[in-house]
Order: structure tokens, then sequence, then C-alpha cells
């Protein structure tokens, strides 16, 4: 069975659609990189899945359930859907630590020593057991996207979405978040990444959607489709982000 | 003319009995102020239409009248409409509840609005409830963004009980004014009340900043 399924989607503020008729199917396992001109619909058709937004027609399914069908509790969605946002999003007012244990407590209703437990456990794997007890505001955006990566990972979700995770970061700070990306990818997790990092589309990615103009006009295997471009648009796009 | 400091000493007893009721008109009526305000302030930042133009109606019906009005309203014409007695003192405490509820209502409102989109949709994705997102995520910012200005205004209410000198209630300044309608002692009995409200407001400033450098104002 599919972990996430748009069926006949579209998505429109107002009277300006922004996602058409999108078909798609996502199975388990799966590294989806999801790349595409600003304004493409790339952004907000990953939100959709989580129902930061909501769609407008159409069907969704995640994880079995059906986000547009309004006896579909979201919060059950969300709580196997985790996400990393661009700006990172920590809780400014909880140290790294609490911010990984806070959705373990609230979600997962474990004590505080187990969450915490969790919490440290994830902060070293991301390669920041010495910065638990950091604010927010002390950390490089680097480190803060880790946490934020370990935050979602806490609540063990079925699904990882990835919002342009390091496209608000220096150059020499996005490997670091990358590297994690790759060992989640290796752990086996379903990921969906929306990014400009081409070098993670290729080497990380088992499949790439190119978006252009709120529609899908690629979808396969990202090696196959960087190497020979199938349509000009595509060809286009990549010579203009390298 | 000679300063007679013995004259200040002697008005001391008479203007801290006023003292004491001008924090006990502050104090009770900032605390209802606080409830009105967090309240009032909801409603406007995520009520619907209705309690939103219902909260809206009443915080400019305040905002657009003197204090002094209110007050006057609530002490004498309140009980012609409702047929009932209202003493000086409740009009008082009152008084202060409606009017720094008006202004904690935009102070609450500005709060709630200044916390970021990403740290909500951050709660949200995570699957916390409604009431979670509000009492661990927005709540706690709010309330930091919440001191600063909180504090302000309960200086401005502070001083702001000196004004029900006109319904008769014997906070600081009226009783400044009986004393001296007794000793004839203007510039000692004035200085000192002055001073008085100085201590009082400058004891608030500095409790102020110690809150809010035990807490980090994100």
């Amino acid at each position: 069975m599919s972990m996430v399924e748009f069926d006949q989607v579209t998505k429109a503020f107002g009277a300006n659609v922004v996602l058409e008729d999108l078909n798609v199917s996502i199975d388990k396992g799966e590294i989806v990189v999801i790349v595409g001109p600003s304004g493409s619909g790339k952004s907000t058709m990953l939100r959709c899945i989580n129902a930061l937004e909501r769609i407008t027609t159409g069907a969704l399914w995640v994880d079995g359930k059906n986000v547009a069908d309004p006896t579909t509790r979201i919060r059950e969605v969300r709580q196997e859907a985790g996400m990393v946002f661009q700006q990172f999003n920590l809780f400014p007012h909880m140290t790294a630590l609490e911010n990984i244990a806070y959705g373990v407590r609230r979600v997962r209703r474990k004590s505080k020593a187990d969450a915490e437990e969790v919490a440290r456990g994830l902060l070293e794997k991301v390669g920041l057991a010495d910065r638990g007890h950091h604010y927010p505001d002390e950390l490089s955006g680097g480190q803060a996207q880790r946490v934020a990566i370990a935050r979602a990972l806490a609540i063990n979700p079925d699904l990882m979405l990835f919002d342009e995770p390091t496209s608000a970061l220096d150059p020499e700070l996005r490997h670091e978040v990358l590297k994690v990306m790759r060992d989640v990818a290796e752990a086996g997790m379903t990921m969906i990444v929306v990014t400009h990092e081409m070098s993670f589309a290729r080497d990380v990615g088992t499949r790439l959607l190119f978006m252009d103009n709120g529609r899908i006009a690629l979808d396969g295997d990202p090696r196959e489709l960087m190497r020979e471009p199938p349509i000009p648009r595509f060809a286009e796009f990549l010579a203009h982000i390298q | 003319m000679e300063f007679d400091v013995s004259a200040m000493f002697n008005a001391l007893p008479e203007l801290a009995k006023g003292a004491r009721l001008t924090l006990l008109i502050t104090f009770s009526g900032l605390l209802g102020g606080l409830v009105i305000g967090a309240v009032a302030g909801t409603a406007r930042a995520y009520g619907n239409r209705l309690v939103n133009a219902i909260a809206m109606l009443y915080i400019e019906v305040i905002r657009g009248t003197p204090i002094v009005v209110q007050v006057m309203f609530i002490y004498f014409a309140m009980p012609v409409l409702l047929d009932m007695r209202i003493d000086a003192l409740s009009s008082a405490i009152v008084a202060i509840m409606i009017n720094a509820g008006a202004y904690i209502a935009e102070i609450v409102r500005g709060a709630l609005l200044s916390i970021g989109r990403g740290h909500i949709e951050a709660g949200k994705a995570l699957g916390i409830t409604r009431v979670q997102l509000f009492k661990d995520i927005i709540g706690p910012l709010a309330f930091r963004r919440l001191v600063p200005p909180l504090g302000n205004q309960v200086i401005i209410s502070l001083k702001d009980t000196s004004l029900f000198i006109v319904i008769g209630v014997a906070e600081l300044t009226r009783q400044g004014q009986e004393v001296m309608a007794s000793s004839f002692r203007a510039v000692e009995i004035w200085t000192t009340v002055a001073l008085i409200y100085l201590a009082m407001t400058l004891s608030l400033t500095l409790l102020l900043r110690l809150l809010e450098r035990r807490m980090k104002i994100l």
C-alpha cells in the first residue's frame, strides 16, 4: 500500500491555482526529491500532506487516511508525518533537549525521563550530544536544523517531510544537515524532500519529481533524468541551478 | 518661605493610609483588568467575527473616553440606571478594571499576533492538540512579549488612581488634599505626595526589570 497518494488533487488560494490535478503515489521506503522553479507548487504540495494547507478538491491519502475527509483526525496524520522547515522553527523558549523531548511527552505520552532519554539518543545521532542544554538562539543554523530533524524523528513518524531544509543555511553549514538526512534515509525512512540540492537528489534520492506550474512535469529516476533531461524545461532548470 | 521638614513627617501617617488605598485600588483593579484583557485580547486575535466585534466595541469605547468620565459614570450614573448603591472604593476598582482591561486587551492581542507562524506550524506539525499548542507554545512565547508593555500599563493605572479624587475615594492624592486643607503646607505636602508616587512607580519598574532579566525576552 502506498504511504502517500495524491488523487486528482487541486489546491487554489482564491483564484490562484497552485496545484492542478496532481496524481502521484509514493511507497514506503522511497526517498522522493521534489525540485522545480520557485512558485511551481512544490512546498504547497508538501504542506498538503500534513494538512498545513488543506486541499481544494480531490483526495489525499497519507498512511491510509484521507486528509480531505472531514472525519479524519488530522492530528493522527501529523503524528505520522514529521516535518522539517526551512527556518527550523525550533521553540525558542525550550532548550535543544526540551525541543526534542516535547513531542515525545505530549504526542507519545512518555514520562519526562523517558522522553529526555529518547531526546539524548537523538542528539547524539545528529552529532549534538553536548548541545542539549543550549537554547535555539545559541545554536548555529546547521545545529538548529539538526535539532529540528531530531525533534521530528523523536515521535517516531512513518514518514518525514523536508521543506527546503538547507535553503536558509550558509553553504558551509549545509553538508552537516545533508549528512544527517542521508543517515535518516539509510535507516529506511520514507522521505519527501523539497530542495534545490541536486547532489542530494542524485546521490540519495530514489525518485525525482520535477514540478512546473502546479503540475508534475517529470517523474523518474534522479540519475537518469539528470544525465539526460527529457524535456527542455528541466534542462533549463538544471542549467539555472548549477 | 521656609521648607518645613516636620510638616512632611506629620503628614506621613495620613498619606500612608492613602498610599495603601492607592495600591489596593491599583492591584485589585489590575487583577480584574488582566482577566478582562486576556479574554478580550484573545477574542480580538483569534475570535470569530462576532466576538471580535464585541471586544473591539468595548476597547474603542473605553479608549475613546476619559477615565474620569468612566468613574463618574460608574459612581453617579450606574446607581441611577441599576437602582443600586455603589460605594466610592468599588467604583474606583471597577474603573481601573474596565479601563486597564481595554488597554491590556490590545497588549495581549499584539503579543499573540506577534508569535511567528513558523512556531505555530511546528507545533501543529507534531500533532499536538489546540489546547497544548496554546498552553505550551503560544502562551509562554506571548507572555514574554507581554511583560514590558504590561509593566507600562501597571504604572499608568497606578497614576490614574489619583484622578479618583473626583469621587472622593481616600487614595493618596485625596489624602494629600485633606492634609493640606488643615496644615496649609502646600510645598511640603505635594512634595511628599509626589515622592510617595515616585517610590511606588520606581519599585514597580525595578521589579519589572528583574522579571525581564530572569525571563529571556524572545
